[in-house]
């Protein structure tokens, strides 16, 4: 677990980087996303516009301006290709594109993902939310063992926040449950999210409600997929005392604590009024912004997973 | 309009007349090569006697460099070892940190008030022993001026506080293995790898944008290729947008611009087939002097630099394995499409590992798309084994090797990064000779200085910057190393048809020399005197461009 304290104003774009294999879903798991986005402004910066990154009846435009590397995705969201210069895709897209809630890098499938998130902490401008990376079921362990691609599979998963295993409709429950263990065993400090198609909750990439998006209800939902309340549970806790922020992060982050995600305003010791998230095992605490209300804590997890009990008692003995 | 040139000596790379007196050159080609009286048979001429007491070599050709060369120099350069610059000024080695520090006062009193970066190249603190060189080294320089210096690596920036102050780096909490930290908790002032180096390079005077399409550069580096007697020199690599082309084109299209340029599209931030679509596209633009078409891929990173991929047992130093750069399956995809289309692909494999995988990959894409004489090149290639040269051969491909890392870095291989055993095998000339792998050397410039006699010389006589000889077994002999640097190296680019020798109905490229490079002796290769070139029957002296 890591908690990072800081007060940066102003408030820093948050990052998810997205990683794993070619194959893996990153591309699909984008679109989603996209989908999803329900009012966020959404920046994706894709390696390449190689294999069509976007699903077309989600492009509304290209920006023939700046030498095509930008496509204009509906409900204000844009993708850009980087190349090999993400630092300096990164830097221009504020003046580029203002006003951009989240930005998702997708990273080539050969990117060690922990490494361009150590890019993105050079960059005030921005904090990373997390690290999703994403496996196929049926291949991640043989590709795990191949003497070319092996390592770099693994030192993938192993910086992960969030694993989702993706195509878990072609592997029986066996293999499935089986893959699992392995994967965790990978990703010691993430979490693992079976799936099918990337019909993961948008919210577990994209942040819970509290967002800069105005987002309505934390209603969960997986488009195309099962729904979601037979996957996943959510918990919403009542804080409205000072809380140890700090140990409700340790608490969160626990191996054992089923959180995949989790964000509150929180009124901490001192009396500062802080935002805590969590992705995965990653916890960040930073001020509240300017009228932020206290109280609330929601947190979401695996269904039949998430430790409620210890979520719940931690919630009480911190405060 | 015939013209005979006659010369002391005449080094043809032709077996069948290996040496002569006198070359005819009409409409930039060569009419015929040998003693006079077989040449006047074509009828009048003009008998040039300039090079009288000079000997000529085929027109040197560079496999593999980078024409950012001569857009370095305009910074200052503040390496180990003496230089020489496009005006022919030999700039000497800085002895210590120090030393380095003093240059760099003395640019920044010429610069005066103007507010503008200092920057500088070719930096290489493993020769200072084990101290780092910190901002507060460069602070010395200038506390109000951005002051920053690339390594000659080309992965690393050391730079001042005020440098990092204009990136947003100098600050408590920063996180990042490419970024060290001091005593202080603050950054020291070096920054390595692509990532950390962008947010100070536009700060510092090494603004990507810039460097990519530099009309001046580009005029510089043709002025170091006339001294080093070189007369066709590769771009390895280049994104080759529309405006870099259209100014290639123009500039390499001058009466007076004196070599071929050889640019190699960059495989990255697009698909295979657009790749190949785009170079296919470009290779309709070429002409005599601008060569377009083909395609550069870069498997993984440097041995230096721990990015490159090893096999079993990795660096020797322990440290983790490097960096994938391309997927294998986009670069079978590539292999096979290129193939498809007769498109040359030269693939940048630095560690053995890579290496075996670029065979797999070719190997797999020939199974789909047998080709004969692709020409599919390796380029370093630096820890290859005798097995995989054997595998070359059997594939049909070629290797560029790059001995000037003996000289630079062949120390620190042996001692760090490979350990002594592949340190020694390290470029392995004479095993590509004797497998017949078609072979060409190379400096990779502006990372080494662009030579190709020195690199000769680095390649016959594999010694360190120490004097240590580097597995002497793979030295190769001076002949060999004439015949690598001119038809070796033109063979790897599918123009030994056209360039590389002296003969009838070749180009008039020539190399113009002071000495004998096959009477100098192999310690002194490098000493060859250079006067400069003959491209295309237009003569350039060198203290003339």
């Amino acid at each position: 677990m890591s908690v990072a304290i800081s007060v940066t104003v102003p408030v820093p774009v948050p990052v998810t980087v997205i990683g794993g294999y070619l194959g893996a879903g990153k591309t699909t798991l984008v679109n989603h996303l996209l989908r999803a986005a329900d009012g966020l402004r959404l920046a994706v910066l894709v390696n390449d516009f190689g294999a069509l990154p976007i699903d077309r009846d989600l492009i509304v435009g290209g920006d023939g301006d700046d030498g095509g590397d930008t496509l204009e995705i509906s409900g204000g969201c844009i993708c850009c290709s980087y190349g090999s210069d993400l630092m300096e895709a990164l830097l221009e897209l504020p003046r580029r594109r203002p006003g951009i809630d989240r930005v998702l890098i997708e990273t080539s499938g050969v990117a060690l993902p922990g490494m361009v998130a150590s890019a993105v902490g050079l960059l005030e401008a921005y904090a990373l939310d997390g690290i999703v990376v994403l496996a196929d079921a049926e291949t991640v362990r043989r590709q795990a063992a191949d003497a070319y691609i092996g390592d770099t599979i693994t030192r993938q998963l192993a910086a992960a926040d969030l694993v989702i295993l993706n195509r878990c409709d072609l592997v029986g429950a066996m293999a499935r449950d089986e893959t699992v263990r392995w994967v965790a065993g990978k990703a010691p400090n993430g979490r693992v999210v079976p799936a099918e198609r990337c019909a993961v909750p948008a919210e577990l990439v994209l942040g819970l409600h509290g967002g800069a998006g105005g987002r309505e209800s934390n209603v969960l939902r997986t488009p195309g997929g099962v729904a979601a309340s037979v996957l996943y549970e959510s918990l919403e806790l009542t804080l409205d005392r000072a809380v140890d922020v700090g140990q409700m992060a340790r608490a969160l982050t626990a191996p054992g604590s089923g959180v995949l995600r989790a964000k509150g305003c929180l009124r901490d010791e001192s009396g500062r009024l802080v935002i805590l998230q969590v992705v995965g095992r990653r916890a960040e605490i930073t001020a509240a912004p300017a009228g932020a209300t206290p109280g609330t804590l929601v947190v979401i997890g695996l269904r039949g997973q998430l430790d409620r009990a210890g979520v719940g008692g931690a919630a009480y003995l911190s405060s | 309009m015939t013209t005979i040139f006659s010369a002391r000596r005449i080094l043809t790379m032709n077996p069948s007349r290996s040496e002569a007196t006198h070359v005819a050159v009409r409409d930039g080609r060569i009419l015929g090569v040998g003693p006079l009286d077989e040449l006047t048979g074509w009828g009048p001429h003009t008998l040039d006697t300039r090079f009288a007491g000079k000997v000529l070599m085929p027109g040197l050709v560079e496999g593999h460099s980078h024409v950012s060369e001569g857009t370095f120099w305009r910074y200052l350069y503040l390496g180990r070892f003496d230089r020489m610059d496009p005006d022919g000024k030999v700039w000497p080695g800085a002895a210590s940190v120090e030393e380095v520090v003093e240059r760099l006062q003395a640019g920044d009193a010429k610069l005066g008030s103007s507010p503008e970066s200092l920057s500088g190249w070719g930096l290489d603190p493993i020769y200072y022993g084990a101290r780092r060189v910190t901002r507060q080294d460069f602070d010395k320089v200038s506390t109000t001026r951005a002051v920053g210096v690339m390594h000659a690596s080309g992965h690393i920036f050391n730079v001042n506080s005020r440098a990092l102050e204009l990136a947003g780096l100098l600050r408590p909490g920063v996180n990042h293995p490419g970024v060290p930290l001091g005593a202080d908790g603050l950054p020291t002032g070096e920054l390595k790898g692509p990532d950390a180096m962008t947010l100070v390079g536009k700060h510092i005077g090494f603004d990507r944008e810039v460097l990519a399409n530099d009309e001046p550069g580009l005029r510089q580096f043709a002025r170091l290729c006339v001294r080093q007697g070189v007369t066709t020199a590769t771009d390895l690599a280049n994104l080759l947008p529309d405006d870099a082309v259209a100014m290639m084109t123009r500039v390499t299209g001058e009466p007076g611009f004196p070599v071929r340029i050889m640019p190699f599209r960059r495989f990255q931030g697009i698909t295979a087939r657009q790749a190949v679509e785009h170079v296919l596209a470009l290779r309709e633009k070429s002409t005599a002097m601008l060569r377009l078409g083909q395609i550069k891929l870069f498997v993984d990173g440097s041995i230096q630099g721990f990015s490159a991929r090893l096999r079993w047992p990795g660096y020797y130093n322990g440290a983790p394995n490097g960096l994938w750069y391309t997927p294998p399956e986009s670069i079978r995809d590539l292999y096979r499409l290129a193939l498809e289309a007769g498109v040359l692909v030269h693939s940048h494999t630095n560690g053995d590992q890579a290496t075996e995988m670029a065979l797999d990959c070719l190997e797999g894409a020939l199974l789909e798309k047998p080709a004969r004489d692709h020409r599919f090149t390796l380029q370093h290639c630096q820890l290859a084994d005798a097995a995989q040269f054997r595998r070359m051969k059997a594939l049909g491909m070629c290797v560029n090797l790059f001995p000037n890392h003996h000289f630079y870095w062949g120390d620190q291989h042996y001692e760090t990064t490979v350990g002594p055993e592949r340190a020694m095998r390290m470029n392995a000339c004479a095993t590509a000779l004797s497998t017949g792998v078609p072979m060409a050397i190379h400096s990779d410039a502006p990372v080494t200085p662009l030579g190709p006699l020195f690199t000769a010389w680095c390649a016959v006589n594999r010694r360190t910057a120490s004097g240590r000889t580097l597995g002497s077994t793979e030295c190769i002999g001076v002949a060999d190393a004439l015949r690598t640097i001119t038809l070796g190296a033109a063979y790897t680019l599918r123009l030994d048809g056209e360039i590389g020798s002296v003969e009838a109905g070749k180009r008039a490229d020539f190399a113009v020399l002071e000495d004998d490079p096959l009477e100098i002796g192999a310690e002194r290769l490098k000493d060859v005197r250079i006067w400069g070139t003959v491209q295309g029957g237009r003569v350039f002296a060198a203290g003339d461009v």
